[in-house]
């Protein structure tokens, strides 16, 4: 049996994820869209802490919300106006978007109520299986042992030199 | 001695080749003159000196690989690798065949690395007053480098492979010397005929090359011909094979033998040579008279014990060299063009030599015509280089390759008429010239062979001394050109009259050289006797009455020329027009090779193979123009076409699986 | 009541399709980018979902959302340059506005 709180938590997250996803679509001020974005990600940090991955919820909220969501808004700012609003869907449009989503939905749903793994162990004994703390994360992103991870750690490391590079490259006047 | 000589031999003239080829363009004519002939010179003086340890000292060569080679074991002169660099191997069940690249001094390498840089030298000399002020001045004398560089190492290759490379390797200089004056249309053509023709002999030589290689499974020369070596193999493997009623022995050496007669311009590929004569006369004299062309005679010679055992192979050689000695005369004597002659003369000798090997036998005056066809190979370059530039220099002087344009020169040009000649008086073999020791021990070997082709040849010989004396009286005596007031002719300068005069002096002298003691087929020396009765007097006989007879015809101006030829006058023209070789080929080519089965390959090309090709491409266009609305340019159409197929792929996973 | 897997995957679900309604809907390149970014936030989601049900000794899910974050900071910024240079070229963000490339 659960904690009380942690399912009151679990339900108050949830809604907060479902209903700012779809309002972040269906929104016409594109400013809105990208602040209810950001609650999305915190919900979603919520969930990382819940699952027991602190390190995994305190890097989404300072990659995500903080940094990628500054770039948006600042983006945001320079192409558009304020009193910009997009324009209403047209039927089709919507009709479009909406059968694709229901697709998916349709098909991954049934995915997952019909595999096995669905009857799998409840969060409370997950979460004594083992404790993540942050020596063994700094320890294996660093190892070159087996499932030691300083390959892809230099990768991304070089990637987003790269990227620095790019961007500067790109955005700069000519 | 030691392999300093012979490598220095072989990279002087390349490096020259690449010094004037590289750099040429910024060097004055002069510097680059003055270069190319201090190379070739210094390559003559080492050759020298390798060719005179080699046969009179009797001291022993230092090979690469430490080894010490005497010169002469019990009186036989020995064939000495100098070096022999593996440069491609390849290992099957069978034995390791090598390609190497190597220098081998032997008895007549030594005498072409003499004849080969003597002539090179002095025509590289010659043409630096005779190419004087000619554009492309620095690019010619590279391409001579290039040429003496490639005949040196063909000569002293130590395996057929390193032959062959250089074989084609003085194909393609001669295709550039002859082509020198790329801007005449008719210099281009030349230039392309002489390297197809011996490009599509040197076909027939490759495959004899591999079919040799195939049984004996070597290249090496001297492992080809010592004694027992490849005769064992051919004995149990090669004589059991036969195809077309010849034993494949016969079919590699005949092959091999095609290279020869492309290079040689033996008949029928001889069409090349007359034509070659469109380049510099330099060239002319260098390699299509002393050199080059006298490759298919010194390949035979290289491989003579192979040919010595399939007669049948060296009867093949005798035929073809004697149809060829007698009709390359015949043409000669009706051309007008003084070059076309003497390409017909050369021709014709070049032949003589080839039957002399051709009826060469040990058992015959001791394999006499071996050492008589590489005699008259030594002499030949000799006199007629010297009749190649005497006509370069009277080309220089009228500014026109034809004899009517001449006529009466030997007053305004002594020393070419002089040279001229003992030149003239060398090739017809009157004694004491040079020419008349190599031919009469050449004569001497026929006639030991058979009779028959004893008097054959003399024949030739007698039609040598007469259009060789019609072109002499034609051009110096017969009647003065008018055309001389305006513009008289005059001797050459010096760089062109000394090679002259030393060919000249060398053609004098050069019969007296004990040959015999130096280059013979097994190396054994062999002392040279003169049959005066049999063989001298009546060829001697035979070339003073042909000269007497062309000086009646031609001494003087009058009708008679003009009689003799309409006696015959079929005759007369076919030899004029080289009886019609040309127009053969032309018809063969053009009427049924390009019109006959080349268009109906063209057809099949162009409609069955291009036409379905053509099909593909029809199809796949259409479908493009069909579908490609697809590509609006919107990403979102994108994005939802792309996400429906993701959601049908997985529907088709999820439903197998479950 | 227990919270088990499926409990925290529907929501990650209805995150990713919302990315894909809003994929296909909006007009405006930076409205696209968020939707993306729903997307990918839903397959980080249900990295470390998996890896605590199914593997809770592990820590690749994990890992691969770490990564995935950074890569994911990489491409939005990247996006987010080329977004700004289109706005200088052609003074609009609207994807229909941006059809050079098509045939």
């Amino acid at each position: 049996m659960e904690s009380i709180g942690n399912i009151v938590l679990y339900f108050v997250v949830s809604l907060v994820i479902i209903i700012f996803s779809v309002m972040a679509v269906t929104t016409r001020k594109i400013l809105r869209a990208a602040t209810y974005l950001l609650f999305v990600l915190l919900g979603t940090a919520v969930f990382y802490f819940q699952l027991g991955y602190e390190f995994l919820g305190a890097v989404q909220i300072a990659v995500y919300a903080g940094g990628i969501l500054v770039l948006f808004v600042f983006s945001i700012l320079l192409t558009q106006h304020p009193a910009d609003d997009s324009k209403v869907l047209t039927m089709h449009r919507r009709f479009v978007g909406i059968l694709a989503s229901l697709l998916g939905v349709a098909l991954l749903g049934y995915a997952l109520y019909t595999m096995p793994f669905a009857e799998g162990m409840s969060l409370q004994t997950a979460l004594t299986a083992n404790d993540v703390d942050m020596q063994m994360i700094g320890s294996k992103l660093l190892s070159t042992d087996k499932f030691g991870y300083m390959l892809p750690f230099e990768a991304v490391s070089v990637l987003l030199l790269a990227c620095i590079i790019g961007g500067i490259a790109i955005a700069r006047k000519r | 001695m030691d392999i300093t000589l012979p490598i220095l031999i072989l990279a002087i003239p390349i490096a020259m080749f690449l010094i004037l080829g590289l750099t040429g363009m910024k060097m004055s004519h002069k510097m680059a003159g003055v270069l190319g002939i201090c190379g070739m010179g210094t390559t003559m003086v080492l050759s020298y000196i390798v060719a005179y340890t080699y046969f009179f000292s009797s001291g022993s060569a230092i090979t690469a690989d430490g080894m010490s080679m005497p010169f002469i074991v019990d009186g036989v002169r020995q064939q000495i690798q100098m070096f022999d660099v593996t440069w491609l191997s390849w290992a099957f069940e069978r034995g390791t065949l090598t390609v190497n690249l190597g220098f081998l001094l032997d008895p007549i390498s030594a005498m072409m690395l003499v004849v080969i840089t003597t002539i090179s030298f002095f025509v590289h000399l010659y043409s630096w007053g005779y190419m004087e002020g000619e554009k492309g001045f620095q690019r010619f004398y590279a391409f001579l480098s290039l040429f003496s560089f490639s005949m040196l190492g063909l000569v002293v290759a130590t395996n057929i492979f390193q032959m062959y490379i250089f074989w084609e390797l003085v194909g393609v200089s001669s295709y550039l010397l002859i082509g020198f004056y790329y801007k005449l249309q008719s210099a281009v053509a030349a230039s392309k005929k002489a390297f197809i023709v011996t490009r599509f002999a040197d076909l027939g030589m490759l495959i004899g090359i591999l079919i040799l290689s195939y049984y004996t499974k070597t290249f090496n020369f001297i492992d080809l011909t010592q004694a027992g070596g490849p005769e064992e193999v051919f004995n149990t493997i090669g004589s059991g094979s036969v195809f077309m009623g010849c034993s494949v022995l016969t079919w590699a050496l005949v092959l091999i033998f095609t290279g020869g007669m492309g290079k040689s311009a033996m008949m029928p590929l001889h069409i090349w040579l007359p034509d070659a004569m469109e380049g510099p006369t330099p060239v002319s004299a260098l390699i299509h008279a002393a050199t080059m062309v006298v490759a298919g005679v010194y390949l035979v010679a290289r491989m003579f014990p192979l040919y010595l055992m399939e007669p049948a192979s060296l009867d093949f050689i005798t035929g073809i060299g004697a149809i060829t000695a007698l009709y390359a005369a015949v043409v000669a004597c009706t051309q007008i063009d003084i070059k076309r002659v003497l390409a017909f003369s050369t021709i014709s000798q070049i032949a003589f030599m080839m039957v002399s090997l051709g009826v060469a036998r040990p058992e015959i005056h001791e394999g006499l015509g071996y050492m008589a066809s590489m005699f008259h190979l030594f002499t030949h370059a000799m006199f007629k280089a010297l009749l190649f530039l005497g006509a370069g220099a009277l080309i220089h002087a009228v500014h026109s390759n034809d004899y009517t344009a001449m006529g009466g020169l030997r007053k305004y040009m002594p020393i070419t008429h002089w040279t001229f000649l003992i030149g003239c008086l060398a090739i017809a073999g009157i004694w004491p010239f040079s020419g008349f020791f190599s031919k009469d021990e050449m004569l001497s070997a026929m006639y030991g062979y058979s009779t028959f082709w004893g008097i054959w040849m003399t024949a030739v010989a007698g039609l040598t001394a007469f259009y060789m004396f019609r072109l002499y009286y034609l051009i110096f005596w017969w009647d003065e050109n008018p055309h001389y007031k305006h513009h008289t002719p005059h001797d050459a300068p010096w760089q062109m009259s000394l090679p002259l005069i030393i060919l000249a002096a060398v053609s004098c002298v050069a019969g007296f050289i004990p040959f015999g003691e130096l280059v013979t087929w097994n190396g054994e020396p062999y002392h040279i006797h003169i049959d005066w009765v049999g063989v001298a007097i009546p060829s001697l006989c035979v070339a003073a009455a042909a000269i007497l007879l062309a000086t009646i015809m031609y001494r003087k101006k009058n009708s008679l020329p003009d009689k003799v030829a309409a006696i015959w006058p079929g005759l007369w023209t076919a030899a004029h027009h080289r009886f019609y070789w040309d127009e053969i080929y032309m018809f063969i080519t053009h009427k049924i090779i390009f019109n006959g089965i080349c268009s109906a390959i063209a057809w099949f090309d162009r409609h069955i193979i291009d036409g379905t090709m053509d099909m593909f491409a029809k199809v796949t266009q259409k479908t493009s123009y069909a579908i490609r609305g697809f590509q609006s340019g919107s990403i979102q159409a994108y994005v939802w076409w792309y996400f429906l197929g993701a959601v049908a792929l997985a529907a088709v996973t999820a439903w197998a699986i479950l | 009541m227990n919270l088990d897997m499926l409990m925290y995957l529907i929501p990650s679900l209805i995150m990713f399709a919302c990315g894909v309604f809003g994929f296909i809907t909006r007009r405006n390149l930076i409205a696209i980018l968020i939707s993306l970014e729903l997307m990918l936030n839903a397959v980080d989601l249900n990295f470390v979902i998996f890896n605590r049900f199914l593997f809770p000794g592990e820590l690749e899910g994990m890992f691969f959302t770490l990564f995935s974050i950074g890569i994911a900071a990489a491409e939005t910024a990247l996006a987010i340059a080329i977004i700004i240079n289109i706005f200088r070229a052609v003074k609009n963000v609207d994807v229909k506005e941006i059809t050079k490339l098509k045939f």
